[in-house]
């Protein structure tokens, strides 16, 4: 950087040239500090109002771990009961496993006990009566089972911890355990999502995907009277665990809503937004009343009218349809009568002039310069609506946002919830792609 | 029509000029045809799936519909006055001790004898979760939205990844954001404004790189000869261009977010959704009306004044488009 030197003449005749660099406004010089620093005081006091540090120290962080995890793996989570000197495993009601299935991470001993297998033969317990050996690494921790308690033992690493009459052993990802007095709580832990093809009444279950193609394309028939193909389809919608047939048709109904409301209200919204645009229709009180309609239907929250019609209706898709229809009847007839109004007058004059009725001047004349921007607006209320439509199906309208609300209120579905938000997010992603090459052939211009 | 003067014309036509007029009456014919076939498909589309709704709706629309009718007629507050006693929490003449007429139990005292209304309280609530799930998702839009334009960060990695992440945070479903966080921190505002944060940061930062993208680059080229570094390109070229329009932007989200925000409320995050849901659920006509007309006001309110702020901040530079990418 080279020295600049300025006479005072020279800043005289800049100065006078440019005042507006030199001499700015005390709002130009220092609103957007005054407006960052009051933003900031909002922002602190509602981190203060809403108790926001309190709720995240408070937070069951540990149970976060656990929910997210469950979104791409599941548990296997029997219970290994000590009955008669003698283990049995007990699963729950969302077993994984068909009576008497060969499971590689649970053998049976010899001597009546069984062996938990969790990350190779080097951490595993085998689980005896009135003894748990852990191996932690390939060394052996005996815990010894008393009547009133489970008993860590000397010089355990920090995986196993004594909690009460009972032990924990944590193996990470892979699963923990709880030894306790009558039982031992296992949990295993896997990648990926259970059975999510075929639940275990299914002959098809715990099949590899290359038998599946050899029974799909030439193997015997496992139900004489359907093929193989028809039997798996079936299967697989009927599948209890994942319910594919209800979730897709769930996701059917949110779809519908979306479509269908939309489609309802820009019919209807495209002759009203005629009435309502100054230059097409001359009458101040006919544009001054449907105006206001319009802003009365936009302006009631989309969840009024869904509750309001779920009354009515019963929770399903009709509530749903008629909320979007109310909202996007009035949204989408204000931007249709403002893109009326801002129609070339020429073309209406020309087909006036041959003495056209009013309809087709409407139809030859304004029409063909406003149905781009018109069709454009309604796919992107479309798109949006996807969304709303899954909203609004929580409140009670049904579709998939209902569906996800009762998967989430379980708090063990989430491998569930993930797989119903992958289904939304495809959805919305092939819907965009659609409804933006419509859009680019309509008004030639590509947004992405 | 033009199919008639046409076909009355083509008889004074010469040979070619025939030819023309029947090509292009042979293509008008196709287009229609065309035409026809995509409103049949359309039609068709429409009835299969208004017929699905009514199969998969647990009450037939017709069979429903009186109904309805009923319903309207039967959910009125016992006097008008009802309305603002519920919306002011005053005690009711009807009270007969049960929740429909308790109006007064929830009052939410400020100082001895001054308190806010429970009704408006719960707004309150809604409207600064909407306010601070906006400025937070302007933020951070802001920030991201440089390193998804094509002009400035050209066609590297991180155009791309950054732009598949906003698209996801604009489609990832609103309700198991809340849900997820509702199951970790407990009921509260908190789920609802990082729900919606995340949705604002997807759809504003599309709109904002778009903006960015469509910026002149002539006061970037300046900078960058004498010498300017990415940040200052950024800072004083680009930034007091787009401004404005970011502005607009995040003004409108605003008012779209007050809306989300009352329906994350309804499903669990807390504010006046979840009272309206509650009033409308019971029965208890007074309270619903009361909330409807709080909210029309809200929503009416808001709406002309991110329109005057928007028009004071940026004269008549804002544009249309943006309106419906919500």
């Amino acid at each position: 950087m080279s020295p600049t030197t300025l006479n005072t003449a020279e800043r005289e005749r800049l100065l006078s040239a440019y005042p507006e660099v030199f001499r700015r406004s005390f709002w130009q010089r220092w609103g957007l500090a005054i407006g960052v620093g009051v933003t900031l005081v909002y922002l602190a006091v509602c981190f203060v109002a809403f108790n926001v540090g309190p709720a995240f120290v408070n937070g069951r962080w540990d149970r976060a771990t656990v929910y997210v995890q469950d979104w791409y793996s599941w548990r296997a989570q029997p219970r290994l009961r000590f009955v008669d000197g003698a283990v049995q495993p007990q699963w729950s009601s969302r077993r994984q496993y068909p009576e008497g299935a060969d499971i590689a991470w649970l053998r049976p001993l010899a001597d009546g006990g069984y062996s938990v297998i969790y990350d190779g033969a080097e951490n595993r317990l085998d689980v005896r009566p009135a003894r748990v050996d852990v191996y932690v690494d390939g060394v052996a921790y005996p815990v010894e089972i008393s009547s009133d308690a489970a008993i860590l033992p000397e010089g355990a690493p920090g995986a196993l911890v004594q909690d009460g009459s009972k032990v924990n052993v944590d193996f990470g990802f892979e699963g923990s355990a709880e030894i306790r007095t009558s039982q031992v709580f296992v949990q295993r832990r896997f990648l990926g999502w259970a059975n999510f093809f075929f639940d275990i009444n299914s002959p098809f279950w715990g099949k590899s995907f290359s038998e599946l193609a050899w029974l799909a394309v030439s193997g015997e028939r496992v139900d004489p009277a359907r093929s193989n193909i028809a039997a798996m389809v079936d299967d697989f919608l009927a599948n209890g665990t994942w319910q594919h047939a209800d979730i897709l048709s769930k996701l059917m109904q949110t779809l519908v809503m979306a479509f269908v409301g939309t489609l309802l209200g820009t019919l209807v919204a495209l002759p009203l937004a005629f009435v309502a645009a100054r230059n097409i229709t001359q009458s101040r009180i006919a544009n001054w009343g449907m105006k206001r309609l319009f802003d009365f239907l936009r302006s009631i929250d989309m969840l009024i009218w869904a509750l309001f019609f779920t009354r009515g209706f019963g929770p399903g898709p009709i509530p749903g349809i008629a909320a979007i229809f109310f909202t996007d009847t009035g949204a989408l007839g204000k931007v249709y009568a403002e893109a009326l109004e801002n129609v070339d007058d020429k073309q209406r004059e020309g087909v006036k002039s041959v003495g056209a009725s009013p309809v087709i001047v409407n139809r030859f004349g304004v029409l063909p310069q406003v149905l781009p921007v018109f069709v454009s607006q309604s796919l992107y209320f479309w798109e949006s609506n996807m969304r709303s439509a899954t909203i609004i199906g929580a409140v009670g309208a049904g579709g998939i946002g209902l569906k996800l609300l009762e998967a989430m209120g379980t708090n063990a579905d989430w491998d569930k919830v993930a797989y119903m938000v992958l289904l939304i997010l495809l959805v919305v992603f092939v819907f965009d792609g659609i409804s933006n090459a419509l859009r680019s052939r309509l008004i030639g211009r590509t947004h992405h | 029509m033009a199919n008639a003067t046409a076909g009355n014309a083509i008889g004074g036509l010469g040979p070619s000029a025939a030819s023309v007029m029947h090509h292009y009456q042979q293509q008008l014919r196709t287009r229609r045809i065309y035409t026809l076939i995509a409103i049949a498909i359309f039609l068709v589309a429409l009835w299969a799936s208004l017929d699905f709704a009514n199969a998969a709706n647990s009450g037939k629309f017709f069979e429903r519909l009186p109904y309805m009718f009923d319903f309207i007629r039967n959910f009125v507050p016992d006097s008008p006055m009802e309305i603002v006693r519920a919306m002011f929490d005053l005690p009711s003449p009807y009270d007969d001790g049960s929740l429909k007429y308790d109006y007064t139990s929830e009052r939410v005292y400020v100082t001895e004898n001054f308190y806010i209304p429970h009704f408006i309280y719960q707004l309150i609530i809604t409207v600064n979760i909407a306010l601070i799930a906006t400025i937070l998702g302007s933020a951070i839009a802001f920030v991201l939205c440089f390193f998804a334009s094509t002009n400035l960060v050209g066609a590297g990695a991180t155009r791309w990844v950054v732009r598949r992440i906003m698209e996801v945070m604009r489609a990832f479903p609103e309700i198991v954001i809340a849900g997820l966080l509702t199951a970790i921190l407990s009921i509260g505002p908190i789920a609802a404004i990082i729900a919606i944060t995340v949705h604002t940061i997807g759809a504003l930062g599309k709109l904002f790189f778009e903006v960015v993208e469509n910026a002149d680059m002539r006061p970037d080229e300046g900078l960058r000869a004498a010498g300017a570094s990415w940040v200052e390109r950024v800072r004083f070229a680009i930034v007091p261009q787009v401004l404005p329009n970011f502005v607009s932007y995040a003004l409108l989200r605003a008012e779209i977010n007050i809306r989300a925000s009352t329906i994350i409320g309804a499903v669990g995050g807390g504010g006046i959704g979840e009272v309206f849901r509650l009033a409308i659920g019971r029965d208890h006509a007074a309270k619903t009306y009361a909330i409807v007309i709080l909210l029309f006001v809200t929503v009416i309110a808001v709406d002309q004044f991110s329109a005057w702020l928007r028009r004071r901040l940026i004269g008549n530079q804002s544009f249309e488009f943006g309106r419906g990418a919500a």
